[in-house]
């Protein structure tokens, strides 16, 4: 069984082959189902595959779906290894999208077996959710994954997150980014039949933006910390520098100097030199700097100094986030955090900037 | 329940071709004034004066109708359009869609005016400048500033003059390297950004709290420095909201050395009430073709007067209209302006209309405008509560707005799946005209702006209401006809494949030939 | 409370429900948002409201003080041009549902996308091209954006014009383009007015966006170089874009055929009556290579199909903007444009048709030629100043020792209204006019004219 690629824009059926699986640890069959009856609707044109019983099938089923059932589980003894088996069956099976209920853990399982082969949608079901994968709600879920399976949207890469839910909930910001996946995305592609513009960028092009923009302004013989995620990535690439996608590196006219550098590591390479830092947000709640990236420790932020870290983030990430909501920093130390809070320029293209909150 | 799409109101349709489809090869429209036959003698083969590479060798391959064919054609395609004077066009918020007077498009037909050409001696152009010099003055009256320029021809346009303008003063104090930025709030206009962008400064945006719709001080605060050069601020916003920060941005503006230049599109609210130059406005514009009554000719031409304090004075485009206590003329004499935005002097029609309507209404009636279309919006604003679906973003800050407000349709769609774009497909199947959506980026989710000028009576409204209610009913009971819609328009469905494919799309009907081949 | 015709929410009772639904006393409740100290509590200082009657009768009073070009024979042209204007025009133009539209879609504003994309349609045709842009202001503005759309879609930043070009125009392009490029100047022929070529090549270079050249120029002559100018500029990688007034390509060879990729121009004389200068179109046609469409700021109306065959519908072009095109924002200072002008000029062209252009562009030439050939017959007079073709416009030198200012004095005395000083614009050129002619001269016009300088410059 392969699955085919639908083509757009073609008369006549289209078969477009889709992946369900839900998450090993048990979560609200009410969710799922919502999200899959929104893929009901186009039945005829819209394959399932789907692991057995409550990891899919059952779901599937309820909502009227005949889904091809692969892989073999314990029913009722599933475990994160049961999620990572199951995204690389769907893999291998050539699916066009895996849609995955549960939390950041399915999602991290999910990321580290397909390592973005294939694009993926988060279901969202009631836990606490920090990545981006997700949709905001089930039923948008599934609607933007029926939409992105007849050839509408579009994708973009998003971050799947390792948040200590714990510390979270006492307060303390420990997060950390952990991956990346390839997700459906709904670009805001409105006539302004008045004025305005045609479209909404789009994330790589405003990304690129910056990048040129920051570029522009670097100065010879400074040192350059990059923290994680893709829009910081974006400044390297343009730079051509190889960069970690989710560690921490340093470069100095315009060449690699370390990478993936931890706190030590860091503080020797800086020492004494002058530096600047550019971070961008990362994951759905813009967290900049957090307990989970130990790397750029209270040490490191008092040595660049305020005036010399650099925000970037594309206006698309900030509407993610909410316009308005503060960006996060827990780095640990009350006095950093404070230090960091208030209002902060944020740079989001070329030669356009806004000022966003800080706050711990 | 609604069984069947019957709603009273039937699109003319008539299937019009395409100009190019009714070439009638032979025919004409139009006999061409007649050459003298001694000029022609004079002249002799006059196309072969022009060199022969310059010569064009095949007539243009344009359509050719005798003058009652184009006639029906054109009166057909205007029966297929829509506009005030059509029905109800309220729903287009942001742009003041009011009513055009009639006698002031009949002034604007006078020789008088349609055939004078702008070069002549001044002498014999006293008329048109005294209107123009009047209507400066007017303006200034009500918006409090110095002076202004009728030069631009749209707000874009007008955004962008003030911009030179800003930059223009920067330079001349030797401080256009440092001020190179411009602040401006996400809710403005996007030519707020845009036009400051090209006038290569610049842009920090602020964005709105969430709870009040408007940004804090203090992020205008955080964005200020000795780098500088203004703010560009739409107060009130599209949204409706007016600023109430506004005297304090000023005042932060000015302590750092900046400049502020309100766009005024929404003045509809304001005329009579508040005077952006007492604020303390450095530059503003006016939408003649909005607050001012001239109309909006499908898309153009409009028309945006700039107005300034003295100090920017020197700045402004030339020619600028002086009197000298008996005689008006055109001043090209000021070494500081920013040069020409445009040929000539303005849309001199819509300056024609706008001073007509002044002079109308005078200053009661002014107050009266504003008076009467926020109170209209308010109502709307009310009874459009009442609709299952729709809500209104900061409500408990801002339940009351000036001449327009932006709602939400995110309940709806999240409720039904039918959001603003199916709604808007569906209302022009009642004889409305769709609503206004936003500008980008869309802040409010699933936006709508409809804005009733003064002119909108009553009953308009409660019969939008009623006819929005009447969607919201079946968004929620059976939505198939509302995703379906349009159903009574003149055409069906557009497929807007084009859209988005250089095979397909065609600007002209020979590119169209060509790529259907 | 005044009940005003315009108003009909301000009879009392009618306000009194009103403000009884939305829940207050008064209408001044509704402005508790503007804080108090700055709201403005006087009373505006204009007229009182005044009646119709009274209103009409002032201004016609006012206008009446004005001379129109026929009352004083006026020889004007300069970027407006007096030219007859079809009654069918202006009935069309004045329809109500075309006049006081704005932003539908084509559901319920078929007619003006239709009527729009016509204008496209024929424009192209005139000029050869096949992607036509929704048109903008006037020519000075078109240009502009033709120079910025040239810079962005080839990166580099500097356009040449010839030094005969409009001076408005320039200061226009100055303004507008921005800091996306810069604009310098290329000698012309001082015999022939036709641009420097030599000066072109030894200019140009691959910091060129384009080269942009007028014809016919402002001052009048044809530019014979079109095809030498346009293979100088692509040897160098620029763009050629080429400003036009349509009716001269009745006759003349369209741009789109000497390799234009950009063409910019005034479509005033396509049924519009002259304003005072305030009715102009600018439009702007370009290649339809994705680079140019990225990088024009001007919405593009497409023709679609719809759901129901042999229907026509139509819809806007989204180009995938490139990343330099997003940089300089070019959409984002797109607005209201000049619409209703663009209707009025495809039922103009729609009544002239190919044979009525053709005859039009002619008889134009045939009276301006009369006109250069009398005038040139008086003493003291060089016309034109250049010995090259020319269309409807041409220059006349006074070498008899008048200024040109002088001499329009004199002429007015005749009730004549002389052609434009241009001695300031170009002093090297001396005392010179710039003389406009087109179909509404009549000979006894021209002859009359003639007769005037004459009898002013003895």
């Amino acid at each position: 069984m392969g699955g085919r690629v639908g083509l757009k824009g073609t008369d006549g059926k289209e078969v477009l082959v889709k992946a369900l699986q839900l998450g090993a640890t048990p979560v609200s069959p009410v969710r799922a189902t919502e999200a899959l009856r929104e893929i009901a609707h186009a039945a005829d044109q819209i394959e399932v595959l789907t692991y057995p019983f409550d990891m899919g099938e059952q779901e599937a089923r309820s909502c009227g779906l005949t889904p091809t059932v692969v892989g073999s589980i314990v029913r009722g003894a599933t475990a994160g290894v049961d999620t990572m088996n199951a995204a690389r069956d769907m893999v291998q099976h050539q699916v066009d999208l895996i849609l995955f209920a549960g939390g950041d853990g399915t999602a991290r399982d999910v990321c580290e077996s397909i390592d973005q082969k294939v694009p993926a949608l988060g279901i969202p079901t009631g836990v606490k959710v920090h990545s981006a994968v997700f949709a905001i709600n089930p039923r948008k879920a599934g609607e933007l994954a029926a939409r992105f399976l007849q050839g509408e949207v579009s994708l973009r890469e998003a971050e799947v997150m390792d948040v200590d839910e714990e510390a979270f909930r006492e307060g303390r910001l420990s997060a950390r980014l952990y991956g990346y996946l390839k997700i459906p995305y709904q670009k805001e592609s409105v006539q302004s039949a008045k004025g305005g513009s045609f479209a909404t960028l789009d994330e790589k092009t405003s990304q690129d933006l910056i990048a040129e923009y920051v570029i522009e302004k670097m100065e010879n013989d400074c040192y350059y910390i990059l923290g994680p995620g893709t829009t910081v990535k974006a400044v390297a690439d343009k730079l051509g520098v190889t960069k970690t996608l989710l560690g921490v590196d340093l470069i100095k006219n315009r060449e690699a100097v370390g990478s993936d550098l931890n706190e030590q590591q860091l503080l020797k390479l800086i020492d004494q030199k002058k530096v600047r830092m550019i971070v961008s947000p990362i994951g759905r709640q813009g967290f900049i700097f957090g307990r989970g990236n130990p790397q750029i420790s209270p040490a490191v932020i008092s040595k660049v100094g305020k005036e010399n870290i650099v925000i970037i983030a594309t206006t698309n990430k900030l509407s993610l986030i909410g316009f308005g909501r503060p960006l996060l920093v827990d780095t640990g130390d009350i006095e950093t955090d404070q230090m960091l809070s208030g209002y902060t320029r944020v740079i989001t293209g070329y030669n356009e900037e806004t000022v966003a909150k800080v706050s711990h | 329940m609604i069984q069947d799409h019957e709603t009273g109101y039937r699109a003319v349709v008539w299937n019009e071709p395409i100009l190019y489809q009714l070439d009638r090869r032979g025919r004409r429209g139009f006999t061409v004034p007649a050459t003298e036959d001694e000029i022609k003698a004079k002249a002799g083969d006059i196309i072969s004066q022009i060199p022969k590479a310059m010569r064009r060798s095949e007539p243009p391959r344009l359509p050719a109708l005798s003058e009652p064919e184009v006639v029906r054609h054109y009166i057909r395609l205007s029966q297929q359009n829509f506009g005030v004077d059509s029905g109800i066009v309220l729903g287009v918020g942001t742009c003041t869609m009011k009513y055009n007077p009639k006698v002031n498009e009949a002034l604007a037909r006078s020789p008088k005016l349609t055939d004078v050409h702008p070069l002549q001696d001044s002498e014999n152009t006293q008329g048109i400048l005294e209107i123009m010099y009047q209507l400066s003055k007017w303006l200034c009256a009500i918006s409090g500033m110095d002076e202004f320029c009728l030069q631009p021809r749209g707000g874009a346009h007008a955004v962008l003059t003030n911009a030179h303008i800003m930059r223009a003063y920067h330079e001349l104090n030797g401080e256009l390297e440092q001020r190179n930025e411009i602040i401006t709030p996400v809710l403005s206009h996007p030519c707020n950004g845009g036009a400051p962008t090209v006038a290569g400064f610049k842009v920090i945006t602020l964005y709105p709290d969430k709870e009040t719709g408007v940004p804090e001080v203090e992020a205008l605060k955080a964005a200020v420095s000795k780098h500088t050069a203004g703010m560009t601020i739409t107060d009130p916003y599209d949204t409706g909201v007016f600023d109430p920060n506004i005297q304090e941005y000023v005042k932060i503006v000015h302590e750092v050395g900046g400049l502020v230049a309100v766009d005024q599109a929404n003045a509809n609210s304001l005329l009579g009430r508040l005077r952006i130059g007492d604020v303390g406005a450095d530059l503003c514009h006016f939408n003649l073709h909005k607050s001012f009554s001239t109309p909006h000719g499908s898309h153009g031409p409009g028309s945006a007067p700039v107005g300034v304090k003295e100090h920017l004075s020197k700045f402004l485009p030339v020619p600028v209209v002086k009197f000298d206590g008996n005689k008006y003329h055109l001043d090209y004499d000021r070494p500081h302006s920013i040069g020409k935005v445009a040929g000539f002097y303005g849309v001199i029609p819509a300056i024609l209309k706008a001073y007509a309507w002044i002079m109308t209404m005078g200053a009661e009636g002014l107050e009266e405008t504003s008076e009467v279309a926020v109170m209209n919006n308010n109502y709307l604003v009310e009874r459009l509560l009442e609709v299952r679906g729709v809500t209104l973003p900061w409500v408990e800050k801002h339940p009351r707005r000036l001449q327009e407000a932006r709602f939400s349709l995110e309940q709806m769609k999240e409720e039904t799946g039918v959001g603003i774009d199916d709604v808007n497909r569906r209302i022009v199947d009642f004889g409305i005209q769709k609503c206004f959506t936003s500008h980008e980026p869309w802040i409010v989710p699933e936006p709508f702006t409809p804005e009733p000028p003064e002119s909108t009576p009553k009953e308009d409204l409660d019969r939008f209401v009623e006819v929005f209610g009447q969607i919201s009913d079946e968004a929620y009971t059976d939505p198939t006809i509302v995703k379906k819609a349009p159903h009574n328009c003149a055409i069906s469905k557009i497929d807007a494949t084009p859209s988005k494919d250089p095979n397909k799309w065609a600007m002209t009907w020979r590119a169209y030939i060509r790529k259907r081949k | 409370m005044p009940i005003h015709p315009y108003i009909p929410n301000s009879d009392p009772e009618t306000k009194k429900q009103m403000l009884d639904t939305i829940g207050v006393r008064s209408a001044e409740e509704l402005f508790s948002t503007i804080p108090e100290g700055i709201r403005f509590r006087k009373r505006l200082d204009l007229p009182h409201p005044m009646s119709e009657y009274e209103m009409r009768r002032r201004i016609e009073q006012t206008l009446s003080k004005n001379a129109t070009s026929s009352e004083l024979l006026s020889f004007l042209g300069a970027g407006c041009w007096p030219h007859y204007v079809p009654a069918v025009c202006e009935e069309i133009s004045s329809r109500s549902e075309f006049l006081t539209a704005y932003t539908g879609d084509a559901y319920s504003d078929l007619g003006r996308y239709q009527a729009l994309f016509e204008f496209q349609s024929m424009l192209g045709d005139l000029t050869s091209m096949e992607v036509v842009t929704v048109p903008t202001y006037d020519w000075a503005t078109a240009c502009g954006d033709a120079a910025r759309m040239a810079a962005i879609a080839t990166g580099r930043h500097e356009v040449l014009v010839p030094r005969t070009i409009s001076p408005e125009r320039l200061s226009v392009m100055r303004n507008y383009c921005g800091r996306v490029a810069e604009i310098r100047l290329i000698e012309y022929n001082p015999q022939t007015g036709q641009l420097s070529l030599d000066d072109l090549k030894s200019r140009i270079s691959s910091k060129t966006a384009a080269v942009y050249i007028e014809n016919p120029s402002y001052l009048g002559f044809v530019e014979a170089q079109g095809h030498e100018i346009s293979d100088v500029a692509h040897r160098h990688g620029a763009l050629l874009v080429v400003g036009v007034e349509p009716l001269s390509l009745g006759v003349l060879t369209p741009p789109g055929e000497y390799g234009a990729d950009i063409v910019c121009g005034e479509g005033q004389p396509l049924g519009l009556r002259m304003n005072f200068g305030g009715a102009s179109l600018g439009f702007l046609a370009c290649r339809d290579e994705e680079r140019f469409l990225s990088a024009t700021g001007h919405r593009l109306i497409t023709i679609a199909k719809t759901e129901r065959k042999g229907e026509w519908g139509f819809t806007y072009v989204l180009p995938e903007r490139s990343m330099y095109a997003a940089r300089e924002r070019a959409a984002s200072i797109t607005g209201t444009g000049a619409a209703l002008c663009a209707i009025t000029a495809a039922v103009y062209l729609s009544l002239l048709g190919p044979q009525g252009l053709r005859e039009l562009a002619e008889t134009i030439m045939q009276k301006s030629h009369y006109a250069m050939k009398r005038i040139s017959e008086i003493r003291g007079t060089k016309v034109p100043c250049f010995e090259s073709a020319h269309f409807e416009e041409f220059t006349v030198n006074f070498a008899s020792g008048m200024t040109v200012r002088d001499v329009n004095r004199a002429l007015l005395k005749h009730r004549i209204q002389g052609g434009q000083d241009i001695s300031g614009e170009f002093p090297e050129l001396g005392r010179t006019a710039l003389y406009c002619v087109t179909e509404v001269h009549t000979k006894e016009d021209i002859d009359r004219l003639v007769d005037a300088l004459q009898e002013v410059l003895k």
